[in-house]
């Protein structure tokens, strides 16, 4: 069985990616699962998305634990414990990186004996994490990496799932996903399929008997000023918004009532100011300033940054 | 009939369209919220004929549902969690109107704390409520049991609403390959719906829901459902037999996975049973007697079928993803019932497990069948056991840890 994870930030595509590789599988003719993995969604939070893909019906369920492919669309993601991103690679996982860095940075940084490769994209390093179709570029990849599906079948997934999107999406995908797919050829094949631990010598699971503990440490309470704001989820970002005060003209109101995490906050003379440890690049308030004074920039360089 | 990847939540949408449904009332709530996506926009592409109507609450969504089941036309609706306890005044109370829809509940844990992964306490909140219960471990099970699930409830022996359980994200946002039936074979299977007697109009009004004082009517009615719900057992069989005969899939309202020689025998419902499955298998290559017994019909419950396949074994692990607080699982407290006094009965051994999404790795499976081996040889059963583990207990005080220090440091709490 081929067991592969995806991990990005909502937004970039992994959900989309995971389904394309399903899709791809499923028309060579194996057995697959796939399904995206978030909490509530939100643009920016780390996701990840999996396939498990064979020859026989597949009954395993949930999270996979022992990945052959890994594949990462954010090397940011790397370092956030809560991403998950490390837990389960073995000396014979393939990990595909999205990053600036290169793979013999990855091998040293992590200190991982597995295979560590670069995501082929032609994007300015700078913007990376923002690349149009990162998610096609991602599955192209694991697709070539895999050795088990063919250009055709890639491209008929791509028209499967990127379809509702219309025409032009899915002639970027395609293209992206295609460029990706062709650039790993010298790697087609490297990521094998594992089988399953058997039941003997497997490792005990070291359960415990939960203790009945204090009422005021066992409630599940959130103390806002204690954890709210002590939560950095400026971290988030992948985009920033970025205000130009000579265009803004002061309504005091609609950025700031709008914005979801009550994260632009106005001055006594009306001056909005976003709190970028808090902005989770949403883009609500780009969307809806009435003087067009907010606009978007990539989370690297952007200018105006506090955070 | 084509093969296609569908989530959980696709194959109950596929289901209802595939029964020719009428009316879907609606209400999103995540992870439920696909299905009636999925049905809106085949509505408003005029695709599927029928009408959904969004209402403005579980509640009245569930009411709507019955008044217009019975006017005689076919209803779906779906829910989850939050929403379908939002709505148990009336999932209580339409069941004894005794008129027949589907709906499907997403499985996602209850408040507090909230959360959206999924175990079985929301569904089993309506346990006692007259509607009927199928228990999906895929996603081809969620499209089969839906297009079940209406020969079950509209059938003239039963005459109750019926709910189809799928998890929330390990199906419902799964996508698994399933098999989409033609339109005429569903038909074909299903037929219409014959409402003979059912017929609530305005210009005749009837009261669905009578007052009756004194305890002998009210006793009367309430046994009539419960003797409906028992009924349901052998109309399920046939229904399963015809959906074979049709669509050639099998769905006995009990599954049991290499039980025949078995001496242990895991005992659990939902899709994690799958996992079971694998796990039996795992075990049998390496020379154990293991087997899995997975009810998919929990109302009505299967008591003789269970007994017959569990009286012999020397003992079975029951694994809850429920917890009812202050007693255990749920389905331990269910099986023990059908169990007692029989001379064959097997050691039951209690697991809690899978609470709130929380995933059961092979190795606990390989557990409980260690802890089942040593309570055999020692002639006592033990303690129940919730499945948590050292690593988790000592995350969970870190955060505590981290949380007393913010709230030292910010003067907030104690």
């Amino acid at each position: 069985m081929f067991r592969i994870r995806f991990h990005g930030r909502g937004g970039q595509g992994m959900k989309t990616a995971s389904r394309i590789l399903g899709t791809a599988f499923f028309l060579e003719g194996f057995e697959v699962q796939d399904a995206p993995r978030y909490g509530a969604e939100r643009r920016g939070a780390p996701i990840f998305a999996y396939v498990r893909a064979a020859r026989e019906p597949i009954h395993e369920r949930g999270v996979i634990t022992r990945p052959d492919l890994v594949i990462v669309a954010d090397d940011s993601l790397v370092a956030v414990p809560a991403a998950a991103v490390l837990p389960g690679i073995g000396d014979a996982t393939v990990l595909l990186v999205n990053s600036r860095e290169t793979p013999e940075v990855w091998k040293d940084r992590l200190k991982l004996r597995c295979r560590i490769l670069a995501l082929p994209v032609s994007a300015d390093a700078e913007e990376r994490a923002q690349l149009p179709f990162l998610g096609a570029a991602c599955t192209g990849a694991a697709a070539r990496l895999t050795g088990a599906i063919g250009r055709d079948r890639l491209a008929a997934a791509i028209g499967d799932e990127v379809g509702p999107y219309g025409e032009t999406a899915v002639r970027r995908s395609l293209a992206t996903a295609l460029a990706a797919y062709d650039a790993m050829e010298e790697h087609e094949g490297l990521v094998r399929e594992s089988t399953a631990d058997a039941a003997t010598g497997y490792r005990r699971p070291e359960w415990v008997d939960i203790p009945l503990e204090a009422v005021e440490f066992a409630a599940p309470d959130i103390h806002g000023a204690a954890t709210t704001e002590q939560v950095n989820t400026g971290v988030w970002r992948t985009q920033k918004p970025v205000i130009d005060y000579t265009r803004c003209n002061r309504c005091s109101w609609v950025c700031s009532t709008l914005c979801p995490d009550s994260a632009i906050d106005v001055d006594a003379d009306h001056t909005p100011r976003i709190d970028y440890d808090h902005c989770k690049g949403c883009m609500v308030c780009v969307a809806v300033c009435p003087p067009h004074a907010i606009h978007a920039e990539p989370e690297h360089g952007a200018a105006g940054a506090s955070a | 009939m084509t093969r296609r990847l569908l989530t959980g939540n696709a194959a109950a949408a596929w289901g209802a369209r595939l029964a020719d449904v009428d009316y879907v009332p609606a209400f999103p709530i995540t992870p439920q919220t696909e299905i009636i996506e999925t049905l809106a926009a085949w509505y408003a592409s005029g695709e599927v004929p029928g009408r959904m109507v969004t209402l403005e609450s579980e509640h009245s969504m569930i009411t709507a549902a019955a008044a217009a089941a019975a006017t005689g036309v076919r209803v779906f609706t779906a829910t989850s969690s939050q929403g379908l306890l939002y709505g148990m005044e009336m999932i209580y109370t339409v069941a004894g109107w005794r008129v027949p829809f589907v709906l499907v509940n997403v499985s996602r844990a209850l408040a507090s704390p909230i959360t959206l992964e999924p175990d079985h306490t929301d569904v089993l909140a309506a346990r006692d409520s007259g509607f009927l219960q199928i228990h999906c471990a895929t996603c081809q099970e969620v499209l089969d049991s839906v297009l079940l699930a209406y020969r079950l409830a509209e059938d003239r022996r039963v005459r109750l609403p019926a709910i189809v359980n799928l998890d929330g994200f390990y199906l419902s946002f799964t996508r698994e390959p399933v098999d989409v039936p033609d339109a005429e074979a569903a038909r074909k299977f299903l037929g219409p719906f014959d409402p003979d007697a059912i017929e609530f109009r305005a210009s005749r009004p009837i009261s669905q829901g009578v007052a009756v004082l004194g305890g002998s009517p009210y006793s009367y009615f309430r046994y009539e459902s419960h003797l409906a719900a028992l009924n349901a057992l052998p109309v399920y069989e046939e229904a399963a037999r015809a959906f074979e005969a049709t669509f050639g899939r099998h769905h006995p309202a009990v599954e049991a996975h290499r039980c025949d020689d078995a001496d242990i025998v895991f005992f659990m419902i939902g899709s994690f049973a799958t996992k079971a499955r694998d796990a039996v298998d795992r075990l049998r290559e390496r020379g154990d007697r293991v087997g899995l017994v997975r009810p998919r019909l929990l109302r009505p419950w299967p008591e003789a079928l269970l007994r017959q396949l569990l009286s012999g074994k020397r003992a079975v692990i029951v694994i809850d993803q429920n917890l009812s607080m202050g007693k255990g699982g749920v389905l331990y407290a269910e099986l023990a019932s059908s169990l007692y006094g029989s001379k064959q009965a097997p050691m039951l051994l209690s697991f809690i497990g899978g609470l709130g999404g929380r995933d059961l790795p092979p190795e606990e499976f390989y557990e409980m069948v260690a802890v089942a081996n040593a309570a055999l040889e020692k002639g006592a059963a033990p303690a129940p056991r919730l499945l948590y583990t050292r690593d988790e207990l000592r995350e969970m005080h870190k955060l505590q840890a981290v949380a007393t220090a913010e709230r030292r440091e910010t003067g907030m709490g104690k």
